[in-house]
């Protein structure tokens, strides 16, 4: 497709385009001698954007992979790297296809693992960059890219905050960091940064933003003209192109549509919308279909999740101090105290008038799991509304049972239905 | 075996299966109680010098029931019975539990305390290279001593600290000359004896442990060392327990000549440096100086070269990986030793560390067969 016909687009076919192209640049980046960076999913990509480097993110591929059933064969190979089954299954799926390039790489033949899959092609890094604010995985998974590869590692800590608002010296610490990811990327690269593009990549990643905040907020609409399971598609470009003008254009472009469809009152649900849910977690990405499904089935919407709300990375891009921007990428809901992250999914449930939450017991990830028991009895105790919990895993297929999964969606949707039939009084 | 040597092993031993009676006569003797410290860094020079004793709490060897219905199957084996604990109220007598969240299951734990005390956290930077990082533990640390000064009632003097800080290098550097002098006496300080001697360190007051180890130690060289007819290995993982684990490596002739367990040598590896710097400041440093454990990032990965240089160092046959299940940090930095350790030549067993287990005739029979190819 030409460029031209961008503004004839719908934001699906955008969306589609966009992830394809980035992907594309990040080929003839490697083709053409330029830099390939990986990076974690809520790192800062702002400094090496600034630097013209092309980016890759690993969570949203091994997603795809997982997507498009494909993650089996990367599993194995990461088995046969030694890595236990109890390590994410993001970082499993990667590590098995970084792997496989490496080994072409070595021995200019393709592997069979690597032919056969349905993965996108992205090539080798020759740095990466990760950040902590969504787990510490992500710094285990990195300096095992960064010695596996024998590149440099970018680090970005934001310590966990234990207590919230975030804390002055977390903010300096941060702030310092960025500062010395910049002169890491000046020896990197071999040339002095680019401070005014960088500016330029701040405003921009705030342009990107505020659109996405935007379809988010269009659950807050009864019925509501948005599917939740959307945002778990769109996700890919906050992740991948939020510093990028790529994001923001998608973004707009669906934003406007669900607003023209709020207008002429459609809503996302063919028939009636009967309850409403919070999905807490991560999507079970080889299993996405029968998860929305079986909601659909019986009526059910989700309308609100914290997990795409991480990348509300609103801060201002006029702060040469940093400090704005170090807070933005550290109060991650999962990076804070469980009083706050209670506050975010309460918050996130009114604005998307939840019936009920449905939580994700992901046994890949541990940060995402381990506080659910006490998250959904705050929540219970503060909104009285009925929740479930499923056992599930966001790439690996094998520790997700849809049985289970359907037997939990309908003992919830049972439970909102006795309380919307005033059986809770 | 010298019966000064027996009786004094016989007392680590004592201490370490009591933390209870070790708080009791804490408290009998100064009128202060006890403060808990969780896995598995933190700067206990500070609680140290409130007088109260620091206690480190590193799980039990229970069945694990209660804590099922907070934590699900796949949360790493200690926490799932310091859960235990804390729901049995085990730990409803610490003044304070200090906790900091260097992994993804420890920031989770820290926000789900069951008992009564007070949870005081802190969080360690992970980008330790940078001064930045060293200005914001120390920011951390201070902020951690006001809250200790509070519950405790005592001001912690820069006076009181300096003093501590000496205490606890001089037991560090005690415990770093136990374990060299354990890898040459193997016949007479058993893997078991060597656990104890190292877990009494988490129940005793500092000055006290350094003495009695010294004591230990002056005893055991009086001894003429023997050869070791068994092998030798270097253990590798967060802890090696409980003592019917350790009883194998008794029981097969493996003599255990050094360790790189987070309970154990992590805890002993590194002083507080010399300095002209405030003391809180120094105590941060520590942190940027320990090297070679997977909950402090290092994108150099120098856990490996690591290793191996302690095996060699040592004469070690073999490192034996104590896996602790459902740990995910320590499950990360495998397979790069691992590899590193094939190419290398170094002989290396992969065994599962799960506190909870009361049979070992499968470790037994895999510690078997790695001694038979050694
Ligand atoms: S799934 Fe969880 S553990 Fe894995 S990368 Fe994401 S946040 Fe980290
Ligand atoms: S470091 Fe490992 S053993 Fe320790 S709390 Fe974290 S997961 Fe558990």
């Amino acid at each position: 497709m030409s460029e031209k016909s961008v503004q004839e687009m719908t934001a699906k076919e955008l969306l589609a385009y966009y992830q394809a192209k980035l992907d594309e640049e990040a080929r003839q980046a490697k083709a053409n001698g330029k830099l390939v960076c990986w990076s974690a999913s809520v790192a800062p990509p702002e400094m090496c954007v600034a630097m013209d480097i092309a980016m890759v993110y690993p969570e949203t591929h091994a997603a795809g992979i997982g997507a498009r059933k494909g993650a089996m064969d990367m599993l194995e190979v990461a088995d046969r790297m030694g890595y236990s089954v109890d390590c994410c299954s993001y970082g499993r799926v990667n590590m098995g296809y970084m792997e496989l390039l490496k080994e072409e790489a070595m021995t200019g033949k393709t592997p069979e693992a690597l032919a056969n899959s349905p993965a996108a092609r992205v090539p080798l890094p020759d740095l990466v960059i990760t950040c902590n604010n969504i787990c510490n995985t992500l710094l285990k998974w990195y300096e095992n890219l960064a010695a596996e590869l024998n590149i440099p590692c970018i680090v970005i800590d934001v310590p966990f905050n234990h207590t919230m608002p975030v804390s002055e010296h977390a903010k300096e610490y941060i702030a310092d960091e960025f500062r010395n990811a910049i002169s890491q990327l000046e020896v990197i690269c071999g040339r002095p940064f680019d401070y005014e593009k960088f500016h330029q990549v701040r405003r921009q990643t705030q342009r990107s933003i505020e659109q996405w905040n935007r379809i988010a907020s269009m659950s807050r609409y009864k019925p509501s003209p948005l599917n939740g399971f959307d945002l778990f598609n769109y996700m890919a470009l906050v992740v991948c192109a939020r510093s990028r003008d790529y994001a923001e254009i998608t973004f707009r472009k669906f934003a406007d549509e669900l607003e023209e469809k709020y207008k002429k009152g459609e809503s996302a649900f063919k028939g009636a919308e009967q309850n409403r849910i919070a999905w807490e977690g991560i999507a079970v990405w080889p299993y996405l279909g029968h998860t929305f499904k079986t909601l659909k089935n019986q009526g059910t919407i989700m309308t609100g999740s914290a997990y795409p709300n991480m990348w509300d990375l609103t801060y201002d891009a006029e702060d040469e101090s940093l400090h704005s921007m170090a807070e933005a990428y550290t109060r991650t809901y999962i990076n804070t105290c469980l009083d706050n992250k209670v506050a975010v999914l309460r918050r996130i449930m009114e604005e998307g008038q939840c019936d009920g939450v449905l939580y994700h017991l992901n046994r890949s990830c541990k940060l995402m799991s381990f506080l659910n028991v006490e998250t959904a009895e705050r929540i219970q105790e503060k909104n009285g509304l009925p929740y479930v919990s499923f056992d599930g895993d966001q790439t690996d297929p094998r520790n997700f049972a849809p049985a289970q999964y359907d037997t939990r969606v309908q003992a919830l949707g049972e439970m909102m239905e006795q309380a919307a039939d005033g059986g809770q009084a | 075996m010298e019966e000064n040597i027996k009786a004094l092993l016989e007392q680590f031993r004592a201490i370490a299966g009591d933390p209870r009676k070790a708080m009791a006569d804490h408290l009998a003797e100064t009128g202060k109680g006890a403060i808990g410290m969780m896995p598995i860094y933190a700067p206990e020079e500070l609680v140290h010098a409130t007088g109260y004793l620091p206690v480190g709490l590193w799980g039990g060897s229970r069945p694990v029931t209660k804590a099922r219905t907070y934590l699900p199957p796949f949360a790493c084996s200690v926490m799932q019975q310091v859960m235990e604990l804390e729901c049995e109220g085990a730990y409803d007598d610490l003044a304070a539990v200090v906790f900091s969240v260097p992994c993804d299951t420890l920031k989770c734990m820290s926000q789900k305390w069951k008992g009564t005390s007070p949870v005081l956290v802190f969080t360690h930077p992970q980008n330790r290279g940078l001064e930045a990082a060293n200005r914001f533990l120390e920011r951390e640390y201070a902020i951690l001593k006001e809250k200790l000064e509070g519950i405790t009632g005592v001001k912690i003097t820069n006076a009181a600290l300096e003093r501590s800080i000496q205490i606890y290098n001089e037991n560090r550097a005690a415990m770093r000359e136990f374990s060299a002098l354990a890898a040459q006496y193997p016949q007479v300080i058993s893997a078991v004896d060597r656990h104890a001697v190292f877990k009494a360190r988490l129940f005793m007051e500092k000055s006290r442990h350094t003495a009695l180890v010294r004591a230990l130690m002056e005893a055991v060289r009086a001894e003429e060392p023997q050869p070791w007819t068994g092998k030798k290995v270097v253990v590798t993982g967060i802890l090696l327990e409980p003592n019917g684990l350790l009883e194998l490596f008794d029981r097969l002739g493996l003599a255990i000549v050094a360790d790189d367990l987070a309970q154990e040598s992590r805890q002993i590896r590194v002083d507080v440096p010399d300095g002209d710097e405030a003391p809180l400041y120094r105590l941060a440093r520590v942190w940027q100086n320990m090297y070679g454990c997977s909950v402090a990032t290092d994108t150099k990965k120098q856990r490996g070269p690591m290793l191996m240089d302690m095996a060699r160092k040592t004469g070690a046959d073999a490192v034996v990986v104590a896996m602790m299940k459902f740990c995910d940090p320590e499950e990360w930095d495998y397979p790069i030793y691992y590899k590193q350790f094939e190419a290398q030549g170094v002989r290396s067993l992969m065994i599962e560390v799960d506190q909870e287990s009361t049979s070992f005739e499968q470790l037994h029979t895999r510690l078997q067969s790695l001694v038979e190819t050694l």
